[in-house]
């Protein structure tokens, strides 16, 4: 794995407007996607792992430049991809391709899989040694499907096979980068295996680099190398994965990994539970300083006025808080874990 | 209520048919025997659940696990009622509390659900009418078994959401759903659910549409309530976290059939199924040291229309070379390999101790 970054991403804003009225008038927006920054090395893996609304989605589909950001830059292989045209955009595509959540939405039902994995080869007017034909049935074996299938629809393959047709069809034209966005919480528990262990083959055989957006965190300590956690819109952590996993630095982080019910009965008695109260405000009007301060145990009044930095904790490994945890430390909360922000909105706590 | 516990008849202390669970005791309060729930279509008979025996305790939890198309869901819809009689063919037993439920008229189940057993859907939005008040709902399931005024109704249905932890029950009672969270939401239809103090509470996937931090506290509200209404409660989903976290019992479905039912603590202790044993090896845990590679399970579940002859995970099982042509003939009898550890599998136990301690816990 080499150092060098493949993806640079500064200061990645998008705010979807509002607007109301006659004259369509923006009213407000939503900030789905707030100075988020980080980067990706070459044929690593890094994971952005969240709750809903946080973003992670957002933020792989700016990567990807299928949403344009309102703020930020994003460099790609040294260059700036932020503001590309669509016909600028389309070399690009060549070497970013996304995985999509759901097999059965974004699959046309009326295409074949030849015609669906062979897309990418027409689009891009790319001439193959063999022909199209020889060259998606290849990527089909690739990714574990029979080369027979080429004439098949969609609905004849169940949905960890569908899955395979959607990572052979971003495999295609042979791409450097991956955003897959929740590759495998649409699948069963047995399927998912097959595919995070295909995607980690896939890894190694191709030289793939990944950014992986879930939010399972078991499946995302398994197959990242770094992790990221966002929230509400914020990069609160990133960090090495068994740094953020051991040490979490951010309480949300913190609070986040207590809350993974752990399929094992002996150990529901004896671990460290932190249970946030409430629900993720609104990214229309989100608080100011601090964002997770209605949330936050340990919020003080530097919370709710500054926004906190990034500061790094160890080699890569930073997180934003004016009140870290420190590795050891039990979290103050009340003993069945109930964890309440002294800023909560008072309709929280009133019974 | 009490009238009917006491009027059970002795006769339901009989086992019926098949299903390799023995004599039922007499505290067990639902207990489901060689269940059938078959449904013609064009294309076959498919046949979600095909055989399925269980038992459940007032005051317990119990677990039932399984992938998509496994007849979890099939069975708590059997268990509520909830099939069109027309379209659907049922066979075996379904006693609660005395009451036999297969070939019940549909105005008896009627009268059972809501007040003796009640539901707890996956999705809170598409369960609960956009149209209507949240109370409202609440207020119309307590009006159809209690004969009181509105107000009392009202009252109770305020009572009810400040239970299950809703903030300002008073005020939020008069809100559509759509103007609750999602947590909220699945709150607010845990209240509808126990607003008659039903003895069964089944839930249907009740976090899976949850965030982590949201589902812990479903999960621990579910806990509670449990406690305090001393009701039996079904637990159905595909997550084995969930299952650890809240059941006493665990029955792990496959195909439509019971593969393993034991307690919490052997099925992820001491499991004997290969099934089981896939599920363990598929998911990564956080509780273990990360592995490099899952061992997934290999191949896909089996069509419900042609559901493979003899033991219907023998195609994706790794083991039936030491048992030979048994398992892609004989259907394996569902018998108890000691202190209520049932198993479906043609392997001897000894060996399937074995496998367990020797070749797949320590790979885990």
């Amino acid at each position: 794995m080499s150092t060098e970054p493949l993806l640079t991403v500064t200061g990645l804003t998008k705010h979807f407007p509002i607007r109301k009225g006659l004259l369509q008038r923006q009213v407000g927006a939503v900030q789905a996607v707030d100075d988020v920054t980080f980067d990706v090395a070459k044929g690593e893996t890094l994971a952005i792992v969240g709750e809903s609304g946080c973003g992670k989605t957002t933020t792989g589909r700016m990567i990807t430049r299928l949403l344009e950001p309102t703020a930020g830059t994003i460099l790609f292989d040294g260059r700036d991809i932020t503001h590309l045209s669509t016909g600028q955009l389309r070399p690009l595509r060549r070497d970013v391709q996304m995985i999509f959540q759901d097999p059965y939405n974004s699959l046309n039902p009326r295409h074949t899989v030849g015609t669906i994995v062979g897309a990418p080869y027409r689009i891009q007017g790319i001439k193959t040694e063999h022909g199209i034909k020889r060259a998606v049935q290849d990527t089909l074996e690739l990714v574990g499907l029979n080369p027979e299938h080429y004439n098949r629809y969609p609905h004849e393959f169940s949905g960890g096979q569908r899955q395979r047709i959607g990572i052979a069809r971003s495999l295609a034209l042979k791409p450097k980068l991956i955003v897959a966005d929740e590759p495998v919480s649409a699948l069963d528990v047995s399927i998912q295996a097959q595919v995070i262990n295909l995607l980690e083959d896939l890894q190694s055989e191709l030289g793939l680099t990944y950014v992986v957006i879930a939010h399972d965190l078991s499946v995302v300590r398994h197959m990242s190398d770094r992790v990221g956690v966002m929230y509400l819109g914020n990069l609160v952590e990133i960090g090495d994965r068994m740094s953020v996993y051991t040490t979490p630095r951010h309480p949300y982080t913190k609070a986040l990994l207590s809350a993974v019910p752990i399929p094992d009965t002996a150990r529901r008695q004896n671990r460290e539970r932190i249970r946030l109260v409430g629900d993720v405000p609104s990214p229309i009007d989100p608080p100011a300083g601090c964002r997770f301060h209605t949330r936050c145990w340990k919020a003080t009044e530097v919370c709710k006025s500054e926004v906190p930095k990034l500061v790094e904790f160890a080699p890569g490994h930073r997180a934003a808080c004016h009140h870290p945890e420190v590795p050891g430390e039990q979290a103050e909360v009340a003993p069945d874990g109930t964890a309440i922000s002294p800023f909560a909105s008072p309709d929280l706590i009133e019974p | 209520m009490s009238q009917m516990r006491e009027s059970t008849p002795a006769s339901t202390t009989s086992t019926v048919g098949l299903g390799g669970i023995g004599t039922r005791a007499d505290d067990v309060f639902l207990s489901v025997r060689d269940l059938r729930v078959h449904f013609p279509t064009d294309d076959g008979l498919v046949k979600s659940v095909d055989g399925l025996s269980f038992d459940l305790r007032r005051g317990q939890t119990l677990g039932i696990v399984g992938e998509s198309g496994s007849g979890k869901s099939v069975t708590s819809m059997a268990i509520m009622g909830l099939h069109k009689p027309d379209s659907v063919q049922m066979a075996g037993s379904i006693n609660l509390g005395g009451t036999e439920l297969v070939g019940a008229s549909p105005e008896l189940v009627r009268s059972l659900r809501g007040k003796r057993m009640a539901m707890i859907f996956q999705d809170p939005l598409s369960a609960m009418h956009p149209f209507y008040t949240v109370g409202a709902q609440i207020i119309e399931a307590y009006q159809v078994h209690n004969k009181v005024s509105k107000k009392v109704a009202r009252d109770h249905a305020i009572d009810m959401l400040g239970r299950v932890g809703i903030p300002q029950p008073a005020k939020r009672v008069d809100d559509y759903p759509h103007q609750f969270s999602g947590g909220m939401r699945q709150r607010a239809m845990i209240a509808m659910a126990l607003s008659c103090d039903p003895d069964l509470l089944i839930a249907d996937e009740p976090t899976t549409a949850l965030d982590v931090t949201v589902q812990a506290q479903i999960l621990d509200l579910i806990r509670d309530l449990q406690r305090d209404f001393d009701a039996a409660v079904i637990v159905i989903t595909h997550d084995l976290g969930v299952v650890a976290e809240l059941a006493d019992d665990i029955l792990v479905m496959y195909a439509g059939r019971s593969v393993e039912y034991s307690t919490a603590e052997d099925i992820f202790r001491r499991p004997q199924h290969p099934y089981t044993w896939g599920l363990l090896g598929s998911m990564p845990r956080l509780d273990r040291e990360p592995t490099d590679r899952l061992m997934p399970i290999k191949g896909t579940p089996p069509s419900l229309i042609q559901v493979p002859p003899g033991c219907p995970f023998s195609p994706r099982c790794t083991f039936t070379d030491r048992v030979g042509a048994a398992c892609r003939q004989e259907r394996p009898p569902f018998s108890d390999s000691g202190a209520r550890h049932y198993v479906a599998c043609h392997l001897a136990m000894p060996e399937r101790q074995k496998l367990w301690t020797e070749q797949i816990e320590p790979n885990l």
